[in-house]
């Protein structure tokens, strides 16, 4: 189950398939908070790493499944100068640098993503606030970007920002799971704009808002108890888990 | 099970029970606090995977939205979660396996009988109460059937379907789909369970008040319903 491991990542010559290493060398401690609610995320993330320690897939739906109307919370259109340029221009200078800790750091083009080995995949969206819809997301895996820039073996975490100003980090283990992939297609078409153009992140195992939007940039880094306040995300620092598998 | 053979023996509820009774009870006000909190956020309730403002709900609930709530509610309610899983279940795991389960909360046959079942109603209609409950040989029928459907059916479709919204769970065990219908049909289970289990909470502080609260206070606090606990 788990063909995408760390070391086919950092050997790279055989590919993906490269067995070795198991989910839960994947695990790095996330960040965490004090007291009482740390001790409860710590138990969820803990857990439920453990009960998904094979990397299962999540459910995949038939497209009859997809959902008429697919709700949109907090950016639907951002307000930056450079973004509605972009957006004008289809996104053609649009560019994702991913560096940090990666031997060849990089910036990927639209066409440079949509070249590489793309997946779609049906599935259930949840959202923290209790709504969830079936949407149909087509991208290239992460793990497939990451082995372009040769993640390097002490790369723990991504940072991953946004347009809006939104950042988050992920641990390996969800990272470099198959279905965590570059969005830029929904439903058939290209990612609309209210949805994250031209590329969001999709975290199938967590809630919605680990999926972020319209991704800026990726960094590989070893800790992130040194970003912001330390506690892992910009939603961590407004009183949410970092982990959002609940 | 402790010392003594008295009829008291029964009205007296070792540290353990009592420990899980008020680690439950704590528990259960923060899940029902925060769970209305994360509420809030989508007062609707729908039947099957899917399930929006933007789409036809089952039910409306006449509660005022409110985005602000989700933060501190799902902080407390997970909090609150483990501490009612953690204690619950060793709980159940000592009275199923000491005996307790069986000894005190199973009914007895003559318990069970329409005319004696039937009697109970009246009395519990009656709202007279029993100032001599906490010293009862037993627990009447009806009380013990609501024990057991709070642990043995309320609480774990409460778990389970609570669970069913957990996306890390569900990638591991999707079968808790199939179980509930979907995502949106567990989240109405869980609030229909919910609202259950508060019936029974309010059932359960009325037949405290009306039956000597302060021996079964005491007992439940103290270990037994006596005022001196030992000469």
């Amino acid at each position: 189950m788990s063909d995408v491991t760390r070391r086919g990542l950092l050997v790279g010559a055989t590919g993906l398939a490269a067995a070795g290493l198991g989910g839960c060398d994947l695990v790095a401690d996330g960040p965490g908070r004090g007291g009482l609610y740390g001790a409860s995320d710590w138990l969820t993330f803990h857990v439920q790493r453990w009960l998904l320690r094979h990397q299962p897939l999540v459910r995949e739906f038939g497209p009859e499944a997809i959902s008429a109307v697919f709700p949109t919370i907090n950016t639907v259109d951002p307000d930056d100068p450079a973004y509605r340029r972009s957006k004008a221009a289809g996104f053609s200078d649009w560019r994702l640098p991913v560096t940090g800790l990666v031997a060849r750091p990089m910036a990927f083009s639209l066409a440079d993503l949509k070249a590489m080995p793309a997946r779609t995949q049906i599935t259930l969206h949840a959202c923290e606030q209790g709504w969830s819809a079936i949407g149909q997301w087509t991208g290239v895996p992460l793990s497939q970007v990451l082995l372009a820039a040769g993640l390097k073996p002490e790369a723990r975490f991504l940072v991953i920002r946004t347009v809006d100003g939104w950042w988050d980090t992920y641990d390996l283990f969800d990272a470099l799971h198959p279905q965590t992939i570059l969005a830029y297609g929904m439903n058939g078409g290209d990612l609309p704009v209210k949805h994250g153009a031209p590329v969001r992140l999709r975290v199938e195992r967590q809630l919605g808002y680990k999926s972020l939007k319209y991704l800026a940039s990726i960094e590989a880094v070893d800790r992130v108890d040194g970003i912001g306040q330390g506690r892992g995300s910009m939603v961590g620092e407004l009183g949410f888990s970092w982990y959002a598998g609940i | 099970m402790g010392v003594g053979g008295s009829r008291l023996e029964h009205a007296r509820h070792p540290l353990w029970v009592r420990a899980a009774h008020w680690i439950g009870a704590a528990a259960f006000l923060g899940l029902a606090v925060s769970g209305v909190a994360i509420l809030l956020a989508l007062p609707k309730l729908f039947w099957g995977e899917t399930g929006a403002n933007d789409a036809p709900a089952w039910v409306s609930l006449p509660l005022p939205v409110n985005l602000e709530q989700t933060g501190w509610g799902r902080n407390l309610h997970f909090l609150s979660a483990w501490a009612f899983v953690i204690a619950g279940g060793l709980y159940l795991a000592a009275a199923a396996l000491g005996g307790r389960l069986y000894r005190r909360l199973w009914p007895d046959r003559d318990q069970v009988r329409p005319a004696h079942l039937a009697g109970e109603v009246r009395d519990h209609l009656s709202l007279g109460g029993d100032p001599r409950a906490a010293y009862a040989p037993r627990y009447n029928a009806l009380q013990k059937l609501a024990y057991l459907a709070v642990l043995l059916v309320l609480a774990p479709t409460m778990l389970l379907s609570g669970l069913t919204m957990a996306p890390g769970v569900t990638a591991a065990f999707p079968e808790l789909f199939t179980l509930f219908g979907g995502r949106q049909s567990a989240r109405t289970v869980h609030f229909l369970t919910g609202c259950g289990l508060v019936l029974f909470l309010a059932v359960h502080l009325w037949q405290v008040l009306a039956n000597g609260p302060r021996a079964l206070m005491r007992a439940m606090i103290l270990g037994r319903p006596e005022r001196r606990d030992r000469r």
